[in-house]
């Protein structure tokens, strides 16, 4: 490099140009590859990029679609959209929004474990609004609103809400609405929901939620990077949501209010009515009730430890979910079986007349009636409910043709209401049945007896032996009970029927008229004035109380217009009164708009005068000869049943 | 004490008074009010922000910075020269005094005095300069060979140490670049140059024994084609040795913090909701700008606050964004221009001193905008570097201004 001959600093000079020169290329590289790089992404891959940026700040907000109404047969309206409000909290900070929802709290009833767990749910949605309280009356607003510069903050909009003008009567037929749980939103039916949805829960909501939700909409809002709504206006536009369908039901809620009204107060049950020509649900009411209107925009944990922890269960609905020994009024479906299969007819007496008991084997099972009815024959054994008539009854028919014929009638099955949940019934399916549960030769054909008389291993809902009491009102399969009222469901019939001959049948419910409207009958003095009524009266022995009284009828006996059922749980106290059989009589009567007998008062006795009172009926002995069962499963679902419940409610 | 033929007198003679090269001066303005105006921009967003008023602060910075021009270009280069090592004495002492007292977001690198934040790496980028350009002033024999370059070497291996505590990443490449370019104006060869990063590079390939043993063979082969002295030779062997075998115990030294630190430096792509989200909200912001942009101050991911840093470190995203690729071509054209004016200066200055300085300079400028640039397309890793004159903060403004000031002296000097 150091050439003798050129002095260094022009050497240096030399190698100086060269550098500057190479310094000079490398800027121009640097600031080449620069615009080579922006180049790329800004012309080459720059619609990708927009796209990026649009989806950055676009938030899509669904826009709840206006719930369907629902109208009875009437057009009154059973569930509503009213003006409500909810108020919700702008995303921040945790504390400043634990902040704002403790000043909240005095004005909207927030109690410490609410906030607490609306807390949570803002930590794990940290971006968006936390909704509060979705269903706020309107002082509760004027409070907050009174307040602003306290809460600036909170966030009031107008929502529809949802109302239920008849509250407490329909709430077991309409269910209630309330915000999509997470274990709904995994649940294949709600697929493509999203979370914060309402939808129906329970009951006629729930059932026809795909009709009366409609589709919900979108409207896409521009946020920042905190997640803060900055314009209403994004670049895209808003999809409308599409409103639900209305539908109107079968149901006649002023005859529903009715039922309401006079269910005796502090008891339990259930009463339903059903229109036999359409197989429409006129009244389904289950008591003790509660409000659904509480249950809607999320119901107060305190109130729902109440329901839930209430002994009488005001969440159960005891038309459908509830299951019952049938008692008496399973003896018209012995009367069927048998004068189907020509073990018996109308006039056939039985060997051993009734003295109060029948001796079977080494056991005497009794009669209601201690002195007995004598030597009935089966219309007149229906007319007084005589057990011994009965127990010898199903001895004739037998344990399988019973079971089996139990069976054929759908006994076993549920009666298809369109509800979300119903119980099916449960009848011994036959001998092996009784083998797996008691051993080969651990029972013996007495549970015949006990069968016969609708007591014994078997449970009813009131919905099911309304099925079969519409079946002996008109002898055609009857058409599955629904609440919604339309055509496709008036088409729809059970796939069994009595398979009697009508003049048979004519018989069976000549039978159920003197029940009603003789004396000596047990529901006389529950005849209605111009309609002849027919009805069974039912006294379901239980361990746990004094029995559960049946009544199913229908009117009028040859031209029936109506199918009543009513069950009111320990509703036959001292053998004076059947609790049930008045608000059944009482809802056919307001019904057809007829009038009853002078005589006819809320609850009378059902005995005949003559009866001495007896303090309490005797419980058939073989009930309490069974042994007790194995297992509990081996039951269908004892501990769910209301049995179990009631034992429950007895400790 | 001013060693060296006397070409600065005979420039001092024929020299002119003034500004030097006005081109320099005029886009240096233009490039300072354009930035103002980006800095502006980026406080234009939707949350309530400290960002929104920062422009007016650095206009206030802008006219001190003006006012450290005016000085800085109206001291002659042999006072310059002169007060060099006591300017650098005073950076160094800076430095030491920030590691003890100084504050700052992530590290330790400013000195706080009331309101105003002071970053004294800034203070000893300029000082280094001055301190080498001066050492390395003269001497041309001296330089030839390795062992003539262990002065420079020692000259900024304390500032670069010091800012590397901090830990101030940034600030230890530009020292390095300082060095690199120090030395190649000098005249020292590019061998000796490479023997002397040779150890560095041992040290970031000592993690593999393999790749590590192969560049040491190459360099004793380089030793020995190059007929190095021998006690240079074996200086550089056991430099790269050393650093070869240092490499893994200085790295487990370190806390987990401090290596999650340094490899998202090298992939903020490792660390998607740090570096990494910064990174790919640039990209966005840049690529939906498109051809035109969205319009000045309209940029939605700025306006969203999408964009991090928008208003010092991702400032050119903001360009990018709103100006779309003809703002940002604008942009980098307008800094070759400025970086090629002052490579001008740097080029015909006959003082050696000032033409050092003017040199070094450059190189900074350019690394800086190489490595900001390119860091908000994911070309270069998140450092931290500002942007001459778009990136808000006033140290760095006032000492650029302060080194403008030194290229125009050399400019007018001459």
């Amino acid at each position: 490099m150091n050439t003798p001959h050129t002095p260094p600093r022009d050497a240096a000079d030399s190698v100086l140009r060269t550098r500057g020169r190479a310094a000079s290329l490398v800027l121009f590289a640097i600031i080449g590859i620069l615009i080579a790089a922006f180049f790329r992404l800004q012309v080459l891959r720059s619609s990708g990029f927009a796209l990026r940026s649009v989806e950055n700040r676009l938030r899509a907000i669904p826009i709840p679609a206006p719930r369907g109404g629902i109208y009875d047969r009437n057009g009154r309206l059973v569930a509503e959209n009213i003006p409500g409000y909810s108020i919700s909290i702008l995303p921040g900070k945790v504390d400043s929004v634990r902040a704002t929802l403790d000043r909240m709290a005095p004005y909207l009833g927030l109690s410490e474990q609410e906030r607490e767990a609306l807390l949570t749910k803002f930590r794990r949605f940290r971006h968006l609004p936390l909704p509060v309280k979705d269903n706020v009356g309107f002082e509760q607003v004027a409070a907050i609103e009174e307040r602003r510069p306290e809460f600036r903050r909170a966030v009031i909009e107008m929502q529809p809400r949802r109302y239920y003008p008849a509250g407490r009567a329909i709430a077991h037929v309409i269910g209630y609405v309330s915000e999509i749980s997470e274990a709904e939103l995994e649940r294949p039916e709600f697929e493509g929901y999203e979370a914060g949805r309402v939808i129906g829960k329970a009951g006629i909501e729930r059932q026809y939620q795909h009709v009366l939700g409609g589709t919900p909409g979108v409207s896409y809002v521009e946020v920042n990077a905190r997640g803060s709504i900055v314009s209403e206006f994004g670049p895209r536009p808003n999809v409308s949501p599409v409103p639900g369908q209305d539908i109107v039901l079968g149901l006649d809620l002023s005859l529903q209010e009715y039922v309401d009204s006079i269910f005796p107060e502090g008891e339990r049950g259930g009463v339903v009515a059903l229109d036999p020509r359409t197989g429409e649900v006129l009244v389904l009411y289950s008591h003790p009730t509660f409000d659904p209107n509480e249950f809607v925009g999320g119901i107060s944990a305190r109130l729902w430890n109440t329901l839930r922890s209430d002994p009488d269960q005001p969440l159960l609905n005891r038309v459908s979910y509830a299951a019952y020994a049938a008692g008496s009024t399973w003896k018209l479906v012995i009367s069927t079986l048998g004068l189907r299969n020509g073990v018996f007819t109308i006039d056939s007496h039985m060997p051993t007349s009734c003295r109060g008991a029948l001796q079977y084997g080494t056991r005497a099972f009794r009669c209601w009636k201690r002195e007995g009815h004598g030597s009935l024959d089966l219309s007149e054994a229906i007319k007084q409910s005589c057990n011994v008539f009965f127990y010898q009854a199903g001895l004739r028919l037998g344990l399988d043709a019973l079971t089996a014929g139990a069976d054929a009638l759908g006994f076993n099955r549920k009666s298809g209401l369109d509800l979300p949940v119903e119980r099916a019934g449960f009848y011994p399916p036959g001998r092996e049945w009784y083998d797996r549960r008691y051993g080969r030769r651990g029972w013996t054909e007495s549970v015949v007896l006990n069968l016969s008389i609708g007591q014994g291993e078997t449970q009813q809902t009131l919905i099911k032996m309304a099925q079969f009491y519409t079946a002996l009102a008109t002898g055609e399969s009857p058409i599955v009970p629904h609440l919604l009222r339309n055509e496709a469901m008036e088409g729809r019939r059970v796939e069994w029927s009595l398979e009697l001959p009508e003049e048979r049948r004519l018989e069976l419910v000549q039978a159920l008229t003197r029940v009603v409207n003789e004396p000596g009958g047990t529901a006389y003095r529950h005849r209605l004035n111009d309609v002849l009524l027919a009805g069974k009266t039912g006294t379901a022995q239980n361990p746990h109380g004094p029995p559960h009284s049946w009544f199913l009828g229908f009117a009028p006996a040859y031209d029936p217009r109506i199918v009543v059922a009513a069950i009111v749980e320990y509703g036959h106290p001292d053998n004076q009164a059947a609790l049930a059989v008045p608000v059944a009589t009482r809802l056919a009567a307001r019904y057809l708009g007829v009038t009853r007998p002078a005589d006819a008062v809320a609850t009378t006795p059902i005995l005949p005068d003559t009866a001495p009172p007896v303090a309490r009926p005797a419980e058939p002995i073989a009930l309490r000869a069974l042994p007790p069962p194995p297992s509990p499963r081996a039951f269908p679902s004892p501990a769910a049943g209301p049995e179990a419940l009631a034992e429950e409610a007895a400790r | 004490m001013i060693p060296g033929p006397t070409n600065w007198m005979r420039a001092r003679a024929g020299g002119r008074s003034g500004i030097g090269d006005p081109a320099l001066v005029a886009v240096a303005g233009l490039l300072t009010v354009l930035g103002i105006a980006m800095i502006y921009s980026a406080g234009q967003v939707e949350l309530p922000s400290a960002v929104s008023g920062v422009w007016r602060r650095q206009l206030v910075w802008a006219v001190g910075a003006c006012g450290a021009f005016y000085l800085a270009s109206r001291v002659p280069l042999r006072w310059l020269e002169w007060a060099s090592p006591w300017l650098y004495a005073a950076s160094i002492c800076l430095l030491i005094l920030v590691l003890v007292i100084g504050t700052g977001p992530n590290t330790r690198s400013w000195l706080s005095f009331g309101p105003v934040n002071l970053q004294p790496a800034e203070l000893a980028k300029l000082a280094t300069i001055l301190m080498l350009a001066r050492d390395l002033t003269g001497h041309e024999s001296s330089r030839q060979r390795l062992a003539g370059v262990w002065r420079p070497l020692a000259i900024v291996l304390a500032p670069f140490g010091l800012v590397l505590v901090q830990p101030d990443l940034g600030s230890a490449l530009i020292f390095s670049v300082i060095l690199i370019c120090a030395l190649v104006w000098a005249g020292v060869p590019l061998a000796s140059i490479f023997l002397l990063l040779s150890p560095a590079v041992s040290l970031v390939l000592g993690f593999s024994a393999v790749v590590w043993g192969v560049w040491f063979v190459a360099v004793v082969a380089f030793l020995y084609l190059r007929r190095t002295f021998a006690l240079e030779a074996v200086a550089v062997g056991a430099a790269n040795l050393a650093a070869g075998a240092l490499t893994l115990p200085l790295w487990n030294s370190l806390a987990e913090y401090q290596q999650n630190r340094l490899l998202v430096f090298l992939n903020p792509g490792i660390d998607p909701r740090g570096a990494g989200w910064h990174l790919i909200q640039s990209k966005v912001a840049i690529g939906s700008g498109g051809w035109f942009g969205y319009g000045y101050g309209n940029g939605p991911q700025k306006r969203l606050a999408f964009l991090p840093e928008q208003h010092t470190d991702f400032i050119f995203s903001v360009v990018g964004e709103e100006l779309g690729f003809v703002g940002v071509v604008a942009f980098l054209l307008l800094f070759a221009w400025f970086l090629s004016r002052v490579l001008r200066v740097a080029r015909r200055s006959t003082n050696e001193f000032g033409s050092i300085a003017a040199f070094c300079l450059f190189g900074v400028w350019t690394a800086h905008v190489a490595i900001n640039v390119g860091m908000t397309v994911g070309l270069m890793p998140v450092t931290g570097l500002p942007l001459p004159f778009l990136s808000y903060g006033g140290s760095f403004l006032f000492m650029l201004f302060a080194g403008l000031g030194v290229v125009s002296r050399v400019g007018a000097e001459r």
